[in-house]
């Protein structure tokens, strides 16, 4: 039985739970005076990225070698992609080469679930399209829960471009299953059209929501998406939009400024909140290789994936 | 958990009066036999601290490291002990090792346990493994592996609350609470207050199944 992690609506709550224990207690091996550890010794994880990646990529090539999994990364840019293979012969290619968990990037939103269709090992989301991340939102709730305790009753605000965030979806989902509260602020024109259906509370305020925050994430300014006017000016953005040194003091003492980078500086984060000590930014990328190391012990550290959710083949 | 139940006290006046006795989930009484009470474990710890402070000659760089999950409790038990005798505490801490087990690709991958040295690690120390059960050596094997991830001690001894003998690794014990000749169809559990409500050793009968070491016991 191969299971995959494609959505973070895959993730029951004890299965996502199951994830964060288990990245508590390997994030400790960062400390040890040998940060290893044998268990995927022999198992084979194919980085397979499509798309313009650094932090996640690299945090998954760190989270398979710490488990000692031999890594292949492959990236579209110099590979038979550029002659025009399609994804279904990349896919049997890396079959052939005995992979046992694919972790693909893709631009098309659904790519990993059709991958999941071709290859017998798990499939592991990187990022597809405008669709999910979700081990993006496990490492935020893993950072949140770090610096909270639990999740549950928690109000998280996620602020700026959720139309184009495969992050904002995930985390709406998962922070759902884990019983945080979340609201989701932005412009209209940057909302998706269904928003009304997803499992959290909308609003355009961003000054009437934060003094009821725990958690602020700001989103990244796609603006590699940014093919139609959303919104008339960056500056415009920013100042209904950003988040600088006023809005961080309406925020309550306890809370945490979050970003899931890579930041505009200036635009929906000011530089003097990305550096202050209630941002997590880094913490969150340290945090991504154990979150990271966690799901592949679960998915290819036993006889059988512990977590995910089985994809009927066509 | 308090000092007095750490030692067992608790439980050994419930054994002696009869009392019912909280039973854990699953426990069949009737069938499994105590081969060690309440007063039995406390007089094997205390006989084991005692020869853990003669063979490292006062106990001065002993490290207690338990193995997951009962043998974080023997261990704490231990160095309340070696701290009654000697006045000063001893460094104890908790090993998980899970992830250097060989049988892993067994099973669904499991829920992890912590790992925690004391502050002043193992480098150059005498670390005392401890565990609940030795049975076929590899849970030992795992962590011997996992000890060494962890640093250089200068030593590596094993005590152990029962052996249940089947080997099938080079592995021995420096410390034995009890020598139970079992076969391998028997199954042997160890209850502890902290853990389990109780103390206890069962020797359970065979349930069918020679049993191949494949369990959390090894």
């Amino acid at each position: 039985m191969t299971r995959h992690l494609i959505s973070a609506a895959d993730l029951s709550k004890d299965d996502a739970l199951l994830v964060l224990d288990t990245a508590e207690e390997l994030a400790r091996v960062a400390h040890q005076s040998i940060k290893k550890l044998p268990t995927l010794r022999g198992r084979t994880v194919v980085n397979l990225f499509f798309e313009d990646s650094t932090r996640t990529r690299i945090s998954f090539e760190a989270a398979a070698k710490r488990l000692s999994a031999d890594v292949i990364n492959f990236s579209a840019k110099g590979s038979s992609v550029s002659k025009g293979e399609s994804l279904k012969d990349t896919a049997l290619t890396l079959e052939a080469m005995g992979a046992d968990c694919v972790v693909i990037r893709h631009s098309a939103s659904g790519a990993p679930h059709r991958l999941a269709t071709w290859v017998r090992g798990s499939v592991v989301n990187a990022g597809d399209g405008t669709h999910e991340h979700p081990t993006q939102a496990l490492l935020d709730a893993f950072t949140m829960r770090r610096r909270l305790g639990s999740l549950e009753g928690r109000r998280v605000t996620i602020v700026g471009d959720v139309l184009h965030s495969r992050v904002a979806r995930s985390n709406v989902l998962l922070l759902g299953t884990l019983g945080a509260d979340v609201t989701l602020v932005a412009p209209p024109t940057l909302l998706p059209v269904a928003v009304d259906t997803w499992p959290c509370s909308v609003s355009y305020d961003l000054d009437a929501v934060l003094p009821k925050s725990d958690v602020v994430m700001m989103l990244r300014v796609q603006r590699e998406r940014m093919n139609a006017a959303y919104f008339p000016t960056v500056r415009e953005y920013s100042r209904r939009y950003g988040l600088d040194a006023d809005r961080l003091a309406r925020l309550p003492d306890h809370a945490i400024v979050m970003h899931p980078g890579p930041m505009n500086r200036g635009v929906e984060i000011a530089a003097e909140v990305a550096d202050s000590p209630r941002s997590t930014v880094v913490e969150q990328v340290a945090n991504g290789v154990s979150a990271r190391m966690a799901v592949l012990y679960l998915l290819l550290g036993g006889s059988e994936p512990a977590i995910g959710k089985e994809v009927a083949p066509r | 958990m308090n000092a007095a139940s750490r030692r067992g006290e608790p439980v050994e006046a419930r054994v002696a009066d009869g009392d019912p006795r909280p039973k854990g989930p699953g426990h069949k009484e009737s069938r499994h036999k105590a081969v060690l009470e309440g007063p039995d474990i406390r007089r094997a710890l205390t006989r084991i601290a005692h020869e853990i402070l003669e063979r490292t000659k006062g106990g001065d760089d002993v490290v207690l490291l338990g193995i997951q999950t009962r043998g974080v409790t023997l261990a704490r038990r231990l160095a309340d002990l070696l701290e009654r005798v000697e006045g000063r505490p001893v460094p104890c801490g908790s090993l998980d090792a899970t992830m250097y087990r060989d049988d892993l690709r067994m099973k669904p991958a499991r829920a992890l346990g912590r790992t925690e040295l004391p502050a002043g690690g193992v480098d150059d120390r005498i670390v005392v493994l401890v565990d609940d059960v030795l049975f076929s050596g590899r849970t030992v094997r795992a962590a011997l592996d996992a000890l060494g991830d962890l640093g250089r001690p200068r030593a590596v001894q094993l005590a152990v609350l029962v052996d249940r003998g089947h080997r099938q690794l080079p592995i021995r014990a420096d410390y034995v609470g009890k020598n139970l000749p079992t076969s391998m169809r028997e199954t042997v559990k160890v209850m502890l207050a902290e853990n389990d409500g109780r103390d206890a050793v069962l020797l359970g009968p065979a349930d069918g199944r020679p049993r191949h070491a494949e369990g959390r016991h090894g």
